[in-house]
């Protein structure tokens, strides 16, 4: 898990604001469902300003448990703040959208 | 434990995993169901992921099978530390790539559920590491956590139900551990449907002694032993207690081990017991039980041979002690290494714990014999009817190991009879010796009877004995007017026959004096006649010489006449002469 950012040390990573890694597993229909709405999301609210990885597990399968992966897919949220994971094809917006913290008020537009 | 049916031997049977769990292969006749999943339940504490561990560990140091752990409660380190006092190096197995420990950790928090899912990361995991290390046992340890952290229930056994299914084909044989739920097996009442084995571990606190069980609930395709089964878990892992070998086919020697007192050695057709018999000695208190049990050990030991003691009353120290108080020195034969005296207060451990000690004692020293004293003690530790059961199993064991046996049992004082050794013991030992007080005219004697030794003549005498400072002595059997005579009434005995046999003796002597001097006076007498015959002999002998002279005298004198008046004409002879 990882600690807090620093807010004096965003500056100079100069990274994107919003880093997302995807486990999938192949061309399921979770996987393929999961890939489309994060997508989605992402172009409707985080556009410019995240990171998307998707990764399949089927390809590296040690990430798996490097990554302590059960259910699949799995979306985890690196940053910004805590570390989240988002279990599931992502299809309910509202809890993908609460859980990433982006605010709903953003999601109505 | 089955006898393999030579019907269905041509028959491919079911393959098997060995657990190398001490006594659950033979309960599984085998082990458990190669390449196929079993469930392990059992509430907490009973020692579920110790048997899973154990199960791989033995995999790999037994059977040289890689395994793979997956733990969702405890980390590697935690279940590491945890089986080190067993003596199981988990970090050693890993560095050898014997074993891999995967641990899933499971939490609610982190986990949002935004759609559909399944567990396909889980079986990623597992094919991984399997594959890695090409295991072929598998543990998942409590794999009901899961429940915890994801909320869909039916996602989830639709999953785990997918998942034994994965692991069937793929052909690891695999142990599932679960908690115990209400009225289930498990929690979710799923898992005991999808697994081939079920094993229920059960912990039972009886009379505040813990007693664990191990059940085998099903076993599909497979003959098992169905009873409850007690185990424990030793220095060494998990031990089920070895099964009662049901056929009665073992061996039996014609070897006789002397009891270590010679005396009642004699009471015995064969000057002693059957090698590989056993022998129970019941008693009240204070009736010299152990140092019966101590004399035998000893000559088992004076004869080069191992004697192992379990003696649960007194400590080595006091035993040694009060044995050379009756002229028995055994801290020189512990020394040797030929006496090994291992005492414990039975409350101590449960009785299965007993009776695992013993079989690893056993096993570990290799005695010729084994003195127990007493059994009856073990009665605090669980009811009879555990008991009995236990000793049946200990005799069983001892006896196919052709270990002889004596066991010493203090029965009850006022009715000279115990439950246990009444009902229980006594039909399964070979000899039974009692020792009980013979209570007299204000004192205590003990006396010492055999009531069966199987297969040999014995004595049927009460027989009185001292423990005297040079060990136990069996007196002679003293016959008084109403019976057999202890005690001072035996010595009383002793003194009035010895009176008597005096009393005999000088009357003896009186008679053959008398009889001398008779003999004296006859012979005097004899003496006397002849001499009284010498003289009238003397006296006839003198009358006929008188006699004779006279005769001569007669004839000389009427020759002397004729010559003086000779024949006329030539007579021829005076007789011719006409007068």
């Amino acid at each position: 898990m990882e600690p807090l950012i620093n807010p004096a040390d965003q500056p100079e990573h100069a990274g994107p604001e919003y880093v997302l890694h995807l486990f999938i597993t192949g061309a399921t229909p979770n996987s393929t469902r999961a890939v489309r709405n994060i997508k989605d999301i992402c172009e409707q609210h985080l556009k410019g300003r995240y990171e998307l990885l998707i990764v399949d597990i089927y390809q590296q399968p040690e990430l798996a448990q490097q990554e302590d992966l059960i259910g699949v897919p799995t979306l985890i949220k690196r940053r910004p703040g805590l570390v989240r994971r988002l279990v599931g094809d992502l299809s309910d917006y509202e809890r993908v959208l609460k859980a990433l913290g982006i605010m709903p008020t953003l999601g109505h537009e | 434990m089955q006898e393999p049916n030579p019907a269905t031997a041509a028959l491919p049977q079911l393959p098997k995993a060995p657990t190398g769990i001490v006594g659950l292969d033979e309960i599984t006749d085998g082990g458990l169901p190669q390449g196929r999943p079993t469930l392990i339940c059992g509430s907490a504490g009973c020692g579920k992921t110790l048997m899973g561990i154990e199960f791989l560990v033995r995999g790999i140091q037994n059977f040289n099978e890689p395994g793979v752990l997956m733990a969702f409660e405890e980390t590697g380190e935690e279940l590491a530390a945890n089986v080190a006092s067993l003596g199981f190096d988990l970090k050693e197995l890993q560095d050898r790539k014997m074993l891999r420990v995967d641990h899933v950790h499971v939490d609610r928090s982190e986990i949002e559920e935004t759609g559909e899912y399944d567990l396909e990361g889980l079986f990623i995991r597992l094919g991984h590491a399997i594959d890695s290390i090409g295991a072929k046992r598998v543990v998942l340890d409590t794999i009901e956590a899961l429940f915890s952290g994801f909320p869909n229930q039916g996602v989830l056994r639709s999953e785990i139900r997918r998942l034994f299914r994965w692991l069937k084909d793929k052909g690891v044989t695999t142990i599932i551990t679960a908690e115990r739920g209400d009225g289930t097996l498990t929690r979710q009442g799923l898992e005991e449907y999808v697994s081939d084995c079920v094993i229920l571990l059960d912990n039972r606190v009886i009379d505040q002694i813990t007693t664990r069980r191990l059940r085998v609930v099903k076993y599909r395709g497979s003959t098992h032993g169905t009873n409850e089964y007690p185990y424990i878990i030793t220095e060494d892992g998990i031990a089920v207690l070895p099964v009662t070998s049901l056929r009665l086919d073992h061996e039996v020697s014609d070897q006789v081990d002397s009891s270590g007192v010679p005396a009642l050695d004699e009471m015995f057709g064969r000057r002693g017991f059957y090698h590989g018999s056993s022998v129970l000695i019941t008693g009240t208190a204070g009736t010299a039980k152990t140092t019966l049990g101590a004399a035998f050990a000893q000559q088992v030991c004076k004869e080069g041979r191992r004697c192992l003691m379990f003696v649960f009353e007194e400590s080595p120290q006091q035993l040694i002690r009060n044995m050379r108080s009756v002229g028995m020195d055994l801290a020189p034969l512990v020394k040797q290494g030929l006496l090994r005296i291992e005492a414990s207060r039975p409350t101590l451990n449960g009785l299965e714990r007993h009776l695992v000690t013993i079989h690893q004692l056993v096993k570990e020293f290799q005695p010729s014999a084994v003195v127990i004293d007493p059994i009856s003690n073990l009665i605090s530790v669980g009811n009879i009817n555990e008991v009995r059961s236990m000793l049946t199993r200990l005799i069983d064991f001892l006896k196919v190991n052709n270990i002889t046996a004596l066991f010493t049992a203090l029965v009850n004082t006022r009715t000279y009879q115990n439950e246990m050794t009444e009902e229980g013991v006594s039909s399964l030992v070979d000899t039974w010796i009692s020792v009980r007080d013979l209570e007299g005219v204000g004192e205590r004697n003990r006396g010492l009877s055999i009531l069966k030794s199987r297969g040999m003549a014995h004595s049927n005498q009460v027989r009185e004995f001292l423990v005297t400072d040079k060990g136990i002595e069996l007196l002679d059997v003293v016959i008084g007017p109403t019976g057999i005579v202890t005690g001072a009434s035996r010595l009383t005995q002793q003194l009035q026959e010895h009176a008597q046999t005096l009393a005999a003796q000088q009357e003896t002597d009186r008679r053959d004096r008398e009889l001398e001097r008779r003999r004296r006076v006859l012979e005097a007498n004899i003496a006397n006649l002849r001499t009284e015959f010498e003289s009238v002999e003397e006296e006839l002998r003198q009358i006929n010489t008188q006699e004779q002279t006279r005769h001569q005298t007669l004839t000389s004198g009427k020759q002397r006449i004729a010559a003086a008046n000779p024949p006329a004409q030539n007579a021829p002879a005076p007789g011719e002469s006409p007068e």
